[in-house]
């Protein structure tokens, strides 16, 4: 296993990102057909809203003009790839590591100067400069650790929740969210928080070329290049004791 | 059915905001694969929640303060009209089709049989919701007093509203008819049934969303396959805008 991106983290990527782009710009179609957001169970009356949503143009949507029946065919149908691959992902990467290596955080990871050196690393020299051979910074593993432990989840979840046939049978599920137009608020604020994460994430990828190459090759593991660091968190054993008895 | 002038469905269309060009230019690998994602849909939803499973039912504190009317919130049709002025005391329910004793039933017919009450949240293919108490009689019991045949695979409610020159109606399956919240509605929250609301019988089917929930029904016929009726979609907007006939999502 010499590749920075496991094969199961490339084709998990890709899917995914065909899945949340048919489902964001469907989803704006969707979205058109009643432009007011509430909270609690129930929710019709746009005074009573507590956001009233844009009407989103036809180059923002699929299909690219209003057509609620197919906005939800697609919809719906790439909710299945999408859900389906939050869960494909959240499994290997318990399996081989990548969660607790790259997306698992200390409380130093959370300080003010552990951000500011991740971001003065990151405009260093690339992704792979200023020092970081390997493995996410900290501020990549926390962004990294929301979009994977909090956005996609709450996606999937409030999605199923607004389905009639869904809370025929998980009433808890749409009870979590505190109820039905809760969960379609909660939907739509996952959304943008997913495609906020979606440009920040594309913009720094256009830095460098390699980078997206490498997320279909596989590319090289940079710790096998020169002599790195050893990733290894723990003591050395060549702090005193010796490390078996 | 009668085939409507080309020119008068599209401008029904246009008015609706909805475009049937994307539903025409849908390629038909596109299509089965909706249909696939639909079918599966129904079957999972049925093997989780149980043919007779429960959608929640609320508290009357819960219900919202409203009941938003949607779709057809009048009915143009003179007769319906004076019976509205009057209580419709001439109204009947009809239930015919595969049955061996067609029925035709009057409001007062309808209210000695036994009742249900249900408050239940109604979930528009839009995204609102709204919360009301519905009661009625079950559809099961009405099917069971007609003696619907066992030829009977659907059960399709005629109603008495128009849209855009077309009459509304609706569908559903065997397993849905006799679900135990499957009412024929004739009072919301306490009175009779507003016009908005669809005046004087409604369907609900409480794990569907609002388009299945047949409003100002006139007749309930058991038939073995809806293709032969309006374009063969199965309801009204399945027809005219290619809504999902199960919409249980």
């Amino acid at each position: 296993m010499a590749t920075k991106h496991a094969l199961s983290t490339r084709l998990w990527h890709w899917v995914n990102a065909v899945a949340i782009i048919v489902l964001f710009m469907t989803g704006l179609n969707i979205s058109n057909a009643h432009r007011h957001l509430y909270w609690g169970h129930y929710g019709f009356d746009p005074n009573e809203a507590w956001l009233h949503v844009i009407r989103f143009p036809g180059w923002a949507t699929i299909p690219g003009h209003y057509n609620l029946a197919l906005a939800r065919d697609w919809h719906i149908t790439m909710a299945w790839p999408f859900g389906l691959g939050v869960l494909f992902i959240w499994v290997v990467m318990l399996w081989n590591g990548h969660f607790r290596r790259n997306l698992t955080t200390a409380p130093r990871d959370w300080t003010p100067g552990a951000v500011i050196a991740s971001l003065k690393a990151h405009s260093g020299g690339g992704a792979n400069g200023g020092g970081h051979a390997h493995g996410y910074n900290p501020v990549q593993k926390i962004l990294y650790g929301g979009v994977f432990g909090v956005l996609l989840p709450m996606m999937l979840l409030t999605g199923l929740a607004i389905s009639p046939g869904v809370a025929g049978f998980a009433p808890w599920l749409v009870d979590v969210f505190g109820g039905r137009q809760s969960a379609r608020s909660l939907h739509f604020i996952a959304a943008w928080g997913i495609f906020g994460f979606f440009v920040i994430h594309i913009l720094l990828a256009l830095t460098d070329w390699r980078l997206i190459l490498e997320m279909f090759t596989g590319g090289k593991r940079a710790d096998e290049a020169p002599p790195a660091p050893q990733p290894d968190p723990v003591p050395a054993a060549d702090e005193g004791a010796p490390a078996h008895g | 059915m009668v085939d409507l002038p080309r020119r008068s469905l599209l401008a029904g269309i246009a008015a609706l905001g909805a475009s049937a060009c994307a539903k025409i230019n849908d390629s038909e690998a596109a299509g089965s694969l909706f249909e696939a994602a639909e079918d599966g849909h129904r079957v999972l939803h049925r093997a989780l929640a149980g043919k007779q499973g429960l959608a929640r039912e609320f508290t009357p504190d819960q219900r919202s303060p409203t009941f938003r009317g949607n779709g057809s919130v009048t009915v143009a049709d003179p007769f319906y009209q004076d019976q509205l002025a009057k209580g419709f005391p001439d109204w009947k329910l009809e239930v015919r089709g595969l049955v061996e004793k067609p029925l035709a039933l009057g409001l007062g017919d309808l209210k000695v049989l036994p009742q249900r009450t249900q408050i239940t949240r109604h979930d528009c293919v839009e995204g609102w919701s709204a919360i009301g108490e519905w009661q009625g009689v079950q559809l099961g019991a009405l099917l069971d007093a007609a003696k619907v045949q066992e030829s009977a695979k659907f059960i399709v409610f005629r109603c008495a509203d128009t849209l855009y020159g077309r009459d509304y109606y609706e569908s559903i399956d065997m397993v849905d008819a006799y679900h135990p919240q499957t009412i024929i509605a004739h009072s919301l929250n306490g009175e009779p049934l507003p016009e908005k609301n669809g005046a004087p019988l409604r369907m609900r089917i409480e794990r569907q969303l609002g388009y299945k929930q047949a409003k100002y029904v006139k007749a309930i016929e058991a038939v073995t396959s809806f293709d032969q009726i309006g374009q063969g979609g199965g309801g009204f907007w399945e027809d005219v805008a290619g809504y999902q006939w199960y919409a249980g999502v």
